[in-house]
């Protein structure tokens, strides 16, 4: 297994990535409610001064001026932080872009609790409920860069609405230069093996925690595997299903509620298709979420690396014992 | 030159009759439909696709031509009576509207021929419009974005985010109708919350204001006319309409917000239409002139 090296924060990829691709591509479009320095593009606005549009603090207005763009042509990636984008602007999302089949990129920055401190009004751990339940909207939730890269790549001429989320903080390279990206399929980034002890499986910036807790397993002796979902909708049900079969426990991991998001997903399709296996979904559970930065939530509710590495313990022991 | 001539004024107000005659038939065939809405904005909507818009079912693919944004969707008889009658469909697939698995849902959506954007949801439409206008200035096209907003819309904070993003990007291509007729569904506009003075407010936000009154045709095509109102600028027509217009027992009743005439409600309409189309038939004075 690699060990981690650091890469960039998500939110630089995605901007750099946006650079690269809008200096050949004059219909690319960023959106932006004050954002633009939030979302670091402040570069790509001097740059590319005629495909910036700026709508002042108003998300409802930053998705409905989008859809008007795109029901014209262009490609237009709305850039705001994901709990007001995502909660505030929802009525547009879903009728102005979903209903109505724009192809708008939302963008959804420092999503999760990547905001920490600042509370739980930036703080957007509903996005995956409520939009799974939007028809005629795809849901992604890179890991790192390699993912925020090719996630960018494939929404620019993606032909129907996406809701890409990243966080703030530098995030660790976990994808290898093997590593092959496709919306709806899951990755596996840790070595294929017969069997193994527990399943982790996680979006988005959880799944380096995951993976540093698989590493600490390994120490114990106990084997896993981290599949990070970077596709939350549409979801690659078959990888799930195999790593369920393939596992004595599993666990999901999401930076996230815990009603209505990833682990729920997966536990209603193991449910329907069958695939019994002892499970734990870890998230931020239904409470007012506690106050500190990003890690410190981690910690407090276990979607840090220790957290997840007691919890398959536990899960593990619980196994014998039954 | 547009021909403004009385014959073509004439044609256009018999077209507003057959309009009517097409929503009453909807509303009653579907039983169910918001009537007085349809009957307050259909004039407005008649002069735009039959005299200002450039909008047909041979160009309704290209991106230069105009483009029609239905805000109010829940007036939706209105718009599939005249897209029905410039040819975007048979008139006959109006039987099917509102009916289980029908295209012709209550709201607009854009399975049916003609229209561009899903609405029915308030205080979307000037958003989705100011997004398209300024993709026409991005790229230099010079066809206008027209939408029509009902008046119990505007407490919609939506609309008022769009108006200050109308005027920051000087979008004179930008052309918004208010069909003013003072009702909503709970009651007077001005009970339910007070928002005029509304030319002040629009002024305030950068509009360029004309009124009108919206069931006058030879008034609404003097006004839309004159469009751009004024260059970098904004366009707002306030057209003062009365909701359920043409049918007397419907005419600013607040429960024909969505009411459904009954067979003998429906005769009587029908009568009161025939009427007016009479009264259209008879020669001018200016054709003994």
């Amino acid at each position: 297994m690699n060990n981690l090296s650091t890469g960039k924060a998500n939110l630089e990829i995605f901007s750099s990535t946006l650079m690269r691709l809008a200096e050949n591509d004059p219909d690319i479009l960023v959106v932006t409610s004050d954002s633009r320095g939030s979302g670091k593009l402040t570069s790509f606005g001097e740059k590319y001064p005629n495909q910036i549009v700026e709508v002042g603090i108003a998300e409802q207005n930053l998705v409905g001026i989008s859809a008007g763009l795109a029901a014209s042509g262009k490609k237009v990636f709305a850039v705001s932080p994901a709990c007001f984008l995502t909660s505030r602007a929802l009525e547009q999302i879903k009728n102005d872009v979903a209903y109505s089949d724009q192809p708008v990129k939302i963008i959804g920055i420092s999503a999760g609790v990547s905001y920490g401190s600042l509370g739980s009004t930036h703080h957007s751990l509903h996005d995956f409920a409520v939009l799974q339940a939007i028809n005629n909207i795809d849901v992604i939730a890179p890991a790192d860069n390699f993912e925020t890269a090719a996630t960018i790549e494939a929404a620019v001429n993606y032909p129907k609405p996406i809701y890409i989320r990243f966080g703030k903080k530098p995030v660790p390279d976990l994808n290898s230069n093997s590593s092959k990206f496709e919306i709806g399929k899951a990755i596996q980034i840790t070595p294929e093996q017969p069997q193994y002890d527990v399943a982790f499986i996680a979006t988005g910036e959880t799944v380096a925690q995951a993976y540093m807790a698989c590493v600490a397993l390994k120490d114990k002796g106990i084997s896993s595997c981290v599949l990070s979902m970077h596709s939350i909708k549409p979801f690659d049900d078959n990888a799930v299903e195999h790593a369920a079969r393939k596992s004595k426990v599993m666990i999901t991991v999401e930076e996230h509620s815990v009603n209505g998001g990833l682990g729920c997903h997966i536990a209603s399709h193991l449910m329907r298709t069958g695939v019994f296996i002892p499970m734990q979904i870890v998230g931020i559970p239904d409470e007012h979420t506690i106050t500190g930065d990003q890690l410190e939530i981690f910690q407090h509710y276990g979607l840090d690396n220790e957290g997840l590495t007691r919890t398959a313990l536990d899960l593990l022991s619980k196994r014998s014992v039954t | 030159m547009k021909n403004n001539s009385q014959d073509k004024i004439r044609m256009l107000e018999k077209k507003s009759i057959l309009y009517r005659r097409m929503i009453l038939k909807m509303v009653v065939t579907a039983n169910v439909g918001h009537t007085g809405g349809s009957l307050s904005c259909v004039d407005i909507l008649n002069v735009l696709y039959n005299h200002i818009m450039d909008i047909t079912p041979a160009n309704f693919h290209e991106i230069n031509r105009d483009h029609y944004i239905h805000s109010k969707g829940h007036s939706v008889e209105a718009l599939y009576a005249v897209l029905a009658e410039r040819g975007f469909y048979e008139l006959s697939e109006l039987d099917f509207v509102e009916k289980f698995g029908s295209k012709f849902i209550g709201h607009p959506s854009k399975i049916v021929p003609g229209v561009e954007q899903n609405t029915g949801a308030l205080g979307h439409g000037l958003s989705v419009a100011a997004g398209m206008a300024i993709a026409a200035k991005m790229d230099g096209r010079n066809n206008r974005i027209f939408t029509i907003m009902g008046d119990g819309e505007l407490t919609e904070g939506s609309i008022w985010e769009a108006c200050a993003c109308a005027s920051h990007y000087h979008l004179d291509n930008l052309v918004a109708a208010i069909d003013r007729n003072y009702l909503q569904i709970s009651g007077k506009t001005e009970d339910v919350m007070e928002m005029e003075p509304l030319e002040e407010k629009f002024s305030a936000f950068g509009f360029t204001i004309q009124h009108v009154d919206g069931h006058s045709i030879q008034d609404l095509i003097k006004v839309f006319d004159g469009l751009p109102f004024e260059k970098g600028k904004p366009n707002l027509v306030i057209a003062h309409t009365v909701k359920g217009k043409g049918i007397s027992y419907i005419e600013n009743k607040i429960d024909w917000h969505h009411h459904v005439p009954s067979e003998e409600e429906y005769r009587q309409a029908i009568l009161e239409l025939d009427e007016a189309e009479e009264i259209l038939e008879k020669p001018c004075v200016h054709e003994y002139e």
